[in-house]
């Protein structure tokens, strides 16, 4: 029997996901037929349209029990971090200037908050602890009387931990700080319930969740009532909180993606999570090779491992396992020659995060991949390190952070 | 962004991988870059003292499939190379010959290094 697996064997979840060919089918008529636009009020073609509007808004709000009121349509998870950070800064200024977030946020947090410290405002950069998760009592000693708001994901983007969002919200709740988390990895993958959970600001992504890109929420609380101030101005969409006219097919799509994210959650995780060992299981036993981030159950999404194979160089890794579609925390795969600033932030030395590889999995990966991936990986590490200087010194016993190099 | 073929190559086949005796007379190493920033080239030739002719070199490379590239081009380069014609080599010349972009260009910088660091200790260990 044929068990080679069809190439490319996609591994980067993290990055997106497919989309669900239901979601496609479920986009397809809004983009052909009913091409209305939703906010016409004046014929059926305006008027089917807001109803699919309203049905995906109220199986968005569904996956995270909110009320279908309490979302707003953006075009992503980068714009509800910018709307909600921003947006709640603006609003609430006369009470205070002083922001909280961590260090291993996601860049459109960071860089937003970037921005409101440029108007005037101060921000706290929080550490994590080891295990990339954030240490709680740190938190409480960094807020201060003029603090605003507070800013933390609920699943990490590189190394899929999951912080203490409940302790966190009701940390805020009693001190009356905003909470904005960014859940644009979570969703699908974390139980989310707004009614237990007290969050007043929720980034939505689509495309981590198998729907479209180019598609998000920001869930914005109603009990208590959160204001922010709009960043995008026009028609007055969304109540005035985001304008500019819906795209009914995205909408639809995400939706569905949502939908089908709460009706087979349970299903899902199981899958990944077996997946995850196997993956984990085949890969645990070579020399030399350091998890990022906790692998404490609820700690961790199952979709999510990340990996240093110390002495040898991420991107060169990504290149001798072809056929396998991954990310690394090397320099060499992004654009700024700097290695992963979340890797880096867990304490990692440069060079483990410069020999880390990201694998996200998800609803479509199968066993086979997992162990296609699991030879691949195990050659080319091997292969690779008859090619280090790096690894001959290890093995000579040359204690590498005691010489002398020349930065470049 | 995808790969040259020829940085393919040498990545699939490296050339002239290993090590000499770095204590060995005959030997020049030269060791550059650094793990903190992704890549270290070790580059070693092998030289015939009555002519001063490069016979032979080795490399090893932790980094990216282009540093990996570079240096295993350069150690085939260098081969039969008086010292000074393996110093006076230039990045851009790798850099041409394995059309690297220009965010690997780096890579052959390191490997003019690395040569020009493998002579200079060959030189050292005979200038007394």
């Amino acid at each position: 029997m044929d068990m080679t697996p069809h190439f490319p064997i996609y591994m980067d979840y993290g990055a997106t996901t497919p989309v669900d060919p239901r979601v496609v089918d479920a986009m397809i008529p809004w983009l052909r037929e009913h091409f209305g636009n939703p906010a016409s009020r004046s014929h059926a073609w305006g008027w089917e349209a807001e109803e699919a509007v309203e049905k995906a808004r109220q199986q968005v709000a569904d996956l995270i029990n909110a009320d279908p009121r309490e979302i707003v349509w953006t075009s992503g998870a980068t714009e509800s971090d910018n709307l909600a950070i921003k947006g709640a800064a603006h609003f609430y200024k006369t009470r205070g200037k002083h922001l909280i977030t961590v260090k291993t946020e996601h860049k459109a947090v960071l860089d937003t908050m970037r921005e409101l410290e440029r108007q005037g405002f101060e921000v706290t950069y929080m550490d994590v602890r080891e295990d990339g998760l954030l240490d709680l009592d740190a938190l409480k000693a960094a807020i201060r009387p003029d603090t605003i708001l507070i800013s933390v994901m609920y699943v990490n983007n590189e190394i899929g931990v999951v912080q203490d969002i409940p302790t966190i919200g009701a940390l805020c709740r009693e001190k009356g700080i905003i909470f904005h988390v960014d859940a644009a990895q979570a969703t699908g993958k974390v139980e989310i319930d707004v009614k237990k959970t007290p969050i007043d600001l929720m980034s939505l992504a689509s495309h981590k969740t198998y729907g479209p890109k180019g598609i998000g929420a920001l869930y914005v609380c109603r009990k208590p009532r959160v204001r922010i101030e709009p960043q995008m101005h026009g028609g007055g969409h969304e109540r005035g909180m985001r304008s500019g006219t819906l795209p009914t097919h995205q909408i639809v799509g995400m939706g569905e993606a949502f939908r089908l994210a709460k009706l087979e959650m349970g299903k899902d995780a199981e899958k990944v999570h077996a997946l995850q060992t196997r993956l984990l299981e085949g890969l645990k036993d070579v020399e030399q090779v350091f998890i990022n981030g906790s692998m404490e159950p609820g700690k961790r999404v199952p979709h999510n491992l990340n990996i240093s194979f110390n002495f040898v160089e991420g991107e060169s890794l990504i290149m001798g396992i072809k056929g396998v579609a991954v990310s690394s925390g090397s320099a060499c795969t992004s654009a700024s020659l700097e290695p992963s600033y979340v890797l880096r932030a867990l304490g990692r030395s440069d060079e483990l995060a410069h020999s880390s590889l990201r694998m996200t999995i998800g609803r479509f990966t199968t066993e086979e991949e997992i162990d296609y991936a699991v030879k691949a990986i195990r050659e080319t590490v091997a292969r690779l390190r008859e090619l280090s200087p790096l690894w001959e010194m290890y093995q000579d016993g040359v204690d590498i952070s005691t010489i002398q190099w020349t930065a470049h | 962004m995808a790969y040259s073929q020829k940085v393919v190559e040498h990545y699939e086949t490296p050339r002239n991988v290993g090590s000499f005796d770095k204590g060995d007379e005959t030997v020049g190493t030269g060791m550059v870059g650094a793990p903190a920033c992704g890549d270290v080239m070790k580059l070693q030739i092998k030289v015939d003292p009555r002519t001063g002719v490069i016979e032979d070199a080795r490399f090893k490379t932790y980094g990216c499939g282009s540093a990996i590239a570079s240096s295993s081009l350069v150690t085939e380069w260098v081969k039969g190379k008086t010292l000074d014609e393996a110093a006076s080599l230039k990045n851009s010349q790798i850099a041409e010959e394995l059309a690297l972009p220009p965010v690997k260009i780096h890579c052959s910088i390191l490997a003019e290094d690395a040569i020009k660091a493998a002579v200079a200790d060959y030189k050292k260990k005979h200038a007394a």
